[in-house]
């Protein structure tokens, strides 16, 4: 029996986890997938926004900006990939000034540190390449860009280290109570029984929730669109670039990424309930993202996409997070409808389920011996000096694998046998960065099927690109043409 | 701490050419044939040979050897060559950077000394000084994300060139069902080594309404197979979620465009794409040398020097070759004048010289710049933007009609060649000399 099982290791789950590893109770994470962060995690415009969007009453106000300051120091302490790069919201006309104004006032109230609001000229001072469409602009400079998957596995990883049970591939699918009120939690390995469940399944977490509780709440899977440019466009744009939501919608984003491409995107597309993993992407989606970022950046070149992708974010109909016990089950809390600014706010939401927990009796004293920390080691990060001495500290250092990112064969061995391994070639690529460039994997993916067989014993045909079922090789060859 | 990074003391050497695939190897070994004495080749795979390795089918060397050959026999014959020469090979060594010279010469009579940043398991990191540098990196292939292709993300889709690799070098085939988008050399090859292997190829999809493959490719590898050629057609979906499953393809419009009506759904397992090769210029373009927005390669001129002096590049890298044959010309002439560049007392600087550019019908023309020089001829490569029957191939300065040539036919697919004499040249120095191509009527 443990004391807590949480359900999803995405951001949020990770998040609880590092956070209620440091007390002394027992947690076992229960993740569908056979990775952590393949979810929405994996997918998502990977932006700490800064706060001023949602309103102070909801749970979005209250944990933006808390979440941004922990998730800061987090990525200090475990080494994620982070940079506090600002953001601003551009006005294209005189009628979307009022917007910014509310926006504005939302951010003061919610604590934003540092907001303003600038004219066009300082805007273009901000970000040279802003179409001379703007006519001003609301500039935050506690927004940042993360590694979003990096920050859930090192979450989720230093969790483990300090106890914390991880059972991948454990997807839920029922859920039922002892009389003594013991939650029993049915996966395909059996049963998992624990006193205290946090529900953090993501665009799941709604029939998660209805396994056991009234339905409450409904997530509509909402699909967002992205093309991901090359090295070759980094510098087009220096901040997070978001367009000011008006009636002809959202807007998209044009923003750095901490890998030094850029990233726009996304629509909003709700889809049925029954395509909760629906991320194909469409023609109309691309194009449409592209139109919209043009509006913001005309100069932006989409010719150096080299990757377009998308997410599933969960959507609540109430339109905030949906953080709570179920009001007629004892012991079972969800954390729900985590869609933007859900990556922001996720540490202050493990905070909240934190203190639940503590209320409940079921928190532990704080552990003497925990051990916090992390270093990634990015070799193309690195002074030539400092390279040198990597190579002759371990010769693995001296062979380049992925040469579009630099990553070398030392970083992807780490990658295989970290406290939460890789056992993919998408499992390499959200841990050392492989695959990540122009070449799209094309050179390195060989190669690392072959790293992987050597340092895990598989064979060549047992290896998977991601998910279970997505074989890389069918067959042995004939051999000879 | 003394590292080996900043262990510089080694005598410079006169060339370092990047990369031992066919055209680093040519390169090398002229330069050795030319008189250079201290040369080394800097190879990131475990082998020489480069993509010839992977390409077991035959038809390369008949110009250059008059001999039918497969890719390793092509590459054994330049490894061989560069066996008996004393040029140095540095194996499974990566160039993390090249830095272009920025002081002067110490002595009279002497160059300014490039450096190369490289590193390997052997020798750790280590800077090298040199006095040329000839940039052989050849090219890689575009992928899914260059063309935006719609759909889901699943496993099973490959570049051609991977999945060559993972046949002819790894003894794996990729898939049992497949289709190919794009009808380059590497797709149609692909196409026939994927059927020999006892995968069903559905069809062979190209968005032009003519194939960017040789001719003789499309006969051999899809005629003789009976593999469907789809003219005019692309991938409008690719469907399934952990593998493909299945992958929907339509007719494009006169503006390449999807014709909505017009989809055709296919049951594969893979997906292989041939659209295109993209020259590898992630050093030059660090090192700040002068690209070919038109080639994606540098600027060169007519010895295959780069913008920056001491500096060439010469095959894929610098154009996007069809034959391995004109890769192995155009590194042997690289070589030479690096040879040359090193021997030579005498600056360049005061040639005068011509600018090409691509005019009307011909998407890119190599030089891009001549030296002009009396009783030189330059061989000009050029492409053609579609497929021409008989035609006139047009050197003009302004109006001025300079020079012509006739063709029977031209395509995309095939690179074409032009000779230039200096004498030709010597009346427009300093200024620019447009290439045309244009169909002759009947």
């Amino acid at each position: 029996m443990y004391d807590v099982a949480i359900i999803g290791c995405g951001v949020i789950g990770a998040a609880c986890a590092y956070e209620l590893s440091r007390y002394d109770q027992s947690v076992v994470i229960l993740e569908a997938k056979n990775d952590v962060a393949a979810g929405t995690t994996k997918a998502n415009s990977a932006i700490l926004h800064a706060g001023y969007d949602p309103a102070p009453d909801t749970w979005m106000g209250k944990l933006n900006v808390r979440g941004v300051r922990l998730a800061r120091d987090i990525c200090q302490r475990l080494d994620v990939g982070y940079e506090q790069c600002g953001s601003l919201v551009v006005a294209f006309s005189e009628a979307d000034l009022p917007t910014l104004e509310t926006l504005y006032q939302r951010g003061l109230a919610n604590g934003v540190p540092g907001i303003e609001l600038v004219d066009a000229a300082r805007a273009h001072e901000l970000e040279p390449e802003l179409s001379d469409a703007v006519v001003g602009a609301l500039w935050a400079p506690s927004a940042a860009i993360v590694n979003p998957w990096e920050f859930a596995l090192a979450m989720a990883e230093v969790a483990v280290r300090n106890g914390v049970e991880l059972r991948l591939r454990a997807q839920v699918t029922a859920v039922t109570r002892t009389s003594a009120g013991a939650f029993e939690l049915t996966v395909p390995q059996g049963i998992v029984s624990a006193r205290t469940v946090i529900n953090a399944a993501g665009v799941a977490a709604g029939q998660v929730h209805d396994f056991i509780a009234t339905p409450s709440f409904h997530i509509t899977p909402t699909r967002g669109q992205y093309h991901l440019l090359d090295h070759s466009s980094a510098g087009i744009v220096r901040h997070v670039v978001f367009q000011c939501p008006n009636e002809r919608g959202k807007g998209v984003l044009v923003a750095p990424t901490v890998h030094g491409n850029v990233i726009v995107g996304p629509d909003a597309e709700p889809l049925p309930d029954d395509q909760a993993d629906n991320t194909a992407c469409t023609a109309a989606g691309q194009d449409f993202v592209a139109q919209q970022a043009l509006l913001s950046i005309p100069k932006l070149n989409l010719r150096d996409n080299i990757r377009n992708f998308a997410g599933i974010r969960a959507n609540v109909d109430s339109g905030d997070f949906i953080i709570g016990e179920a009001p007629d089950v004892p012991g079972w809390f969800d954390l729900a409808g985590m869609k933007s600014p859900g990556l922001s706010c996720a540490p202050a939401v493990a905070e909240v389920a934190s203190d639940w927990l503590a209320n409940r009796g079921i928190r532990g004293v704080r552990k003497q011996n925990y051990q916090d920390g992390r270093t990634h080691i990015r070799f193309v990060e690195h002074t030539p000096d400092d390279r040198a001495a990597l190579v002759a500290q371990d010769p693995a250092y001296g062979r380049i694998i992925c040469r579009c990112e630099t990553v070398t064969e030392a970083e992807i061995i780490h990658a295989l046998h970290e406290e939460i391994p890789a056992t993919t070639i998408d499992g390499v690529k959200r841990r050392a960065g492989t695959g990540m460039g122009r070449c799209q994997g094309g050179f390195c993916g060989p190669r690392i099927l072959e790293l992987i067989c050597r340092e895990l014993d598989m064979s060549p045909l047992e290896v998977l690109q991601d998910e279970d079922g997505s074989y890389v090789l069918d067959s042995l060859a004939k051999g000879g043409e | 701490m003394q590292t080996q990074a900043n262990m510089q003391q080694n005598t410079p050497y006169e060339l370092i050419v990047v990369g031992g695939g066919p055209a680093g190897l040519a390169a090398a070994n002229a330069a050795w044939q030319a008189g250079l004495r201290r040369v080394l080749i800097v190879e990131r795979d475990r082998e020489l040979g480069g993509i010839l390795n992977q390409c077991i089918h035959n038809g390369f060397g008949l110009h250059r050897f008059g001999d039918q050959l497969t890719g390793p026999e092509y590459a054994e014959r330049y490894e061989n060559m560069v066996a008996e020469t004393g040029v140095e090979v540095a194996l499974d060594t990566m160039v993390l950077s090249v830095e272009p010279a920025t002081a002067p010469a110490l002595d009279v009579g002497e160059k300014p000394l490039h450096h190369v940043h490289l590193i390997s398991q052997a020798e750790g990191y280590r800077v090298l000084a040199t006095q040329t540098i000839v940039l052989a990196m050849g090219c890689r292939e575009r992928t899914r994300g260059a063309i935006g292709i719609p759909g889901t993300r699943p496993a099973g889709v490959y570049t051609a060139g991977a999945a060559q690799r993972y046949i002819n070098m790894e003894g794996y085939l990729v898939g049992k069902r497949a289709i190919i988008l794009g009808s380059g050399d590497i797709g149609l090859i692909m196409a026939r080594r994927m059927t020999l292997e006892g995968a069903k190829v559905a069809a062979v999809v190209e968005l032009m309404p003519y194939s960017g493959g040789l001719s003789r490719n499309i006969v051999q590898c899809l005629d003789d197979f009976g593999i469907p050629l789809l003219l005019a057609h692309t991938i409008v979906d690719i469907r399934g979620h952990r593998r493909v499953e299945q992958v929907v393809v339509a007719e494009v419009g006169p503006d390449n465009k999807p014709v909505a009506g017009t989809e055709q759904t296919f049951d594969v397992d893979t997906v292989l794409l041939s659209v295109g090769l993209l020259p590898e210029n992630e050093l030059t373009r660090q090192a700040n040398i002068p690209l070919d927005p038109r080639t994606r390669g540098a600027v060169v001129f007519e010895d295959m020097q780069t913008q920056v002096p001491g500096i060439f590049a010469c095959g894929n890298v610098v154009q996007v070759h069809d034959l391995v044959d004109f890769v192995s010309q155009e590194a042997e002439l690289a070589g030479a004048a690096a040879a040359a560049y090193v021997q030579s007392t005498d600056s360049t600087e005061s040639i005068s010289v011509v600018e090409l550019t691509p005019g009307e019908g011909v998407s890119y023309v190599l030089p891009q710049r001549i030296r002009v020089r009396d009783g030189q001829t330059t061989s000009v490569s050029f492409r053609v933007r579609k497929p021409m029957g008989r035609s006139q191939i047009c050197l003009s300065a302004g109006d001025t009609e300079i020079k012509t040539f006739r063709r029977q036919r031209m395509a995309p697919g095939e690179m074409e060649h032009v000779k230039l004499r200096g004498a030709d040249l010597a009346l427009y120095a300093g200024g620019t000399l447009r290439l045309s191509a244009q169909e002759m009527g009947e």
